[in-house]
């Protein structure tokens, strides 16, 4: 716990925020190009080359709206809601992965801000404490459509934590550990979980789409029934946060995807190159984030693709099929461990 | 060392500065706010007492799971307006007594307990995961499978008094 030990994290936990803060900022602009291409549009170009600048304009734009409360909302809650939002959804890139280790010096440096022994818990507690910033503003905005988005919102994060918490389950008890370094380090080259647990990938996938609140399960914010869902009473930059907040959503998301299902930094033929253990890692952090932006454009691909669920039809997916299904492949995980112990 | 000493002051102060705005606050809200501010002050005092398993799944089952129930029932119910329960006298009295005689119990409890030597938490290893699973499934095992029968027994129960109104 010397002084360079606590500079080097303080600097690593900057840069991943920086990052992230940056990820979800050319999302939005992602996000409107993809959009324009699936419907044969241009998209925005106007600012800057490729609208390259349309990001910061749509935030100055933010910014210079105007702000508006309404009359009998509760002040202290309204504006903690999205304050809420954007802290939790930033929480969870502490214990990612983002590389494996730089060795400058003789000293070795992790690219993980925290390898805390109960990483994977800790994201299921970030998850499950996700729900509060929507419910507290959606409540405190005081209005009806407003209210039942938030319900909407817990509702369905409750309902889709419990299948995502039993596929993870599965790959836990896969790895013997909670650790999500070890998890990834036991996904050396190629053999990645999603080739062992293909079921547990596609229930975790859609649990995703679900605790992102992203379409097909937008419903808490569904503008056709709702106007604009928790977030309708809300303008300028706190309507600003609770969209950005989604975006880093998405891009954690993808991450844990990666990790848990598709090695993490690990990539194929990576001890065949014989490079030196620097320039692996470095190549390794690059691969991640290639496997990251792909799962980002996946999570956009789907929106435009695909109509919104009607709700009944939602919570039936969630209780009736992903959960089954996440128990069988948790048994079947079980089973075929103690098969294998056994022979 | 001295910073978690200081983390235990302000974590201590956290937890009873939002217990008591729990009973304080005019709104159900806020008081279903701050009992939950107060459960994340105790799981960073389990993380002191290096029990992180333990920190980790008291905040996924009581801030994730339990609360969110609550914000979602006061939230549903609209219990705004105050004064909406007015208690009857012997409720109160009751509830009084028995309050008084727990704080009685506990204040029993502690002064039986001495502790003369003050124990290194980051020495004491039984809240790390591994140790708590060996422990649990070796020692402990008939209670702890019990104690999961008893769950789900709850929750059978729970389900078929939902269902109640379908027969």
């Amino acid at each position: 716990m010397d002084g360079t030990y606590i500079l080097y994290k303080f600097i690593l936990a900057s840069a991943i925020l920086l990052i992230s803060l940056l990820v979800a900022m050319y999302s939005t602009l992602l996000e409107r190009k993809v959009a324009a291409f699936f419907q044969d549009r241009l998209g925005p170009n106007r600012a800057g080359i490729f609208g390259i600048f349309q990001p910061l304009a749509d935030g100055l734009k933010l910014f210079f709206k105007e702000e508006f409360m309404p009359g009998d909302a509760d002040k202290f809650l309204y504006i903690l809601g999205p304050s809420l939002t954007m802290m939790i959804a930033l929480l969870t890139s502490a214990v990612i992965p983002w590389g494996n280790s730089l060795v400058i010096g003789g000293a070795e440096y992790s690219l993980q801000v925290a390898d805390v022994n109960v990483g994977v818990l800790y994201v299921f507690a970030i998850l499950s404490i996700g729900v509060y910033g929507i419910m507290i503003g959606g409540w405190a905005s005081n209005n009806k459509y407003a209210l039942i988005g938030a319900v909407r919102a817990a509702s369905q994060m409750i309902s889709y934590e419990l299948a995502m918490s039993m596929t993870i389950i599965a790959i836990v008890m896969m790895s013997g550990s909670l650790s999500l370094k070890d998890m990834v380090e036991q996904q050396h080259g190629m053999n990645w979980n999603v080739w062992y647990q293909p079921l547990g990938f596609l229930i975790f996938l859609v649990c995703a789409f679900a605790e992102c609140n992203r379409s097909p399960f937008d419903l808490p914010e569904c503008e056709t029934e709702l106007i604009g869902g928790y977030h309708t009473e809300y303008s300028s930059m706190k309507l600003g946060f609770y969209l950005f907040a989604e975006y880093i959503n998405m891009f954690i998301s993808s991450a844990m995807i990666a990790t848990l299902f598709f090695g993490g930094y690990n990539f194929p033929f990576m001890d065949d190159l014989h490079l030196s253990h620097n320039v692996i890692t470095i190549i390794g952090s690059l691969v991640f984030f290639v496997k990251i932006a792909f799962f980002v454009f996946f999570f956009m691909w789907v929106r435009w693709t695909l109509p919104r669920f009607r709700y009944d039809q939602l919570m039936r997916l969630g209780w009736k099929s992903l959960l089954p299904l996440a128990i069988v492949n948790m048994i079947i995980t079980g089973l075929v461990i103690m098969i294998k112990h056994h022979l | 060392m001295i910073f978690s000493k200081y983390l235990f002051f302000i974590l201590s102060f956290i937890a009873i500065y939002a217990a008591l705005k729990v009973l304080i606050s005019k709104k159900p809200m806020h008081s279903v706010l701050y009992l939950t501010l107060t459960f994340f002050a105790i799981g960073g005092h389990y993380i002191l007492l290096n029990a992180q398993f333990l920190a980790v799944v008291h905040i996924i089952v009581y801030a994730g799971a339990i609360m969110v129930l609550f914000i979602y029932t006061v939230m549903l119910l609209n219990l705004n307006i105050q004064g909406e329960f007015p208690k009857s006298r012997l409720a109160k009295f009751a509830s009084a007594i028995a309050g008084g005689i727990l704080l009685f119990t506990l204040i029993a409890v502690f002064r039986s307990y001495d502790l003369k030597v003050l124990a290194d938490p980051s020495l004491n290893q039984i809240g790390l995961v591994k140790n708590l699973g060996k422990i649990l499934f070796q020692d402990y095992y008939l209670p702890f499978e019990l104690s999961s029968i008893l769950f789900l027994a709850a929750m059978v129960g729970a389900v078929m008094l939902g269902k109640k109104d379908i027969y």
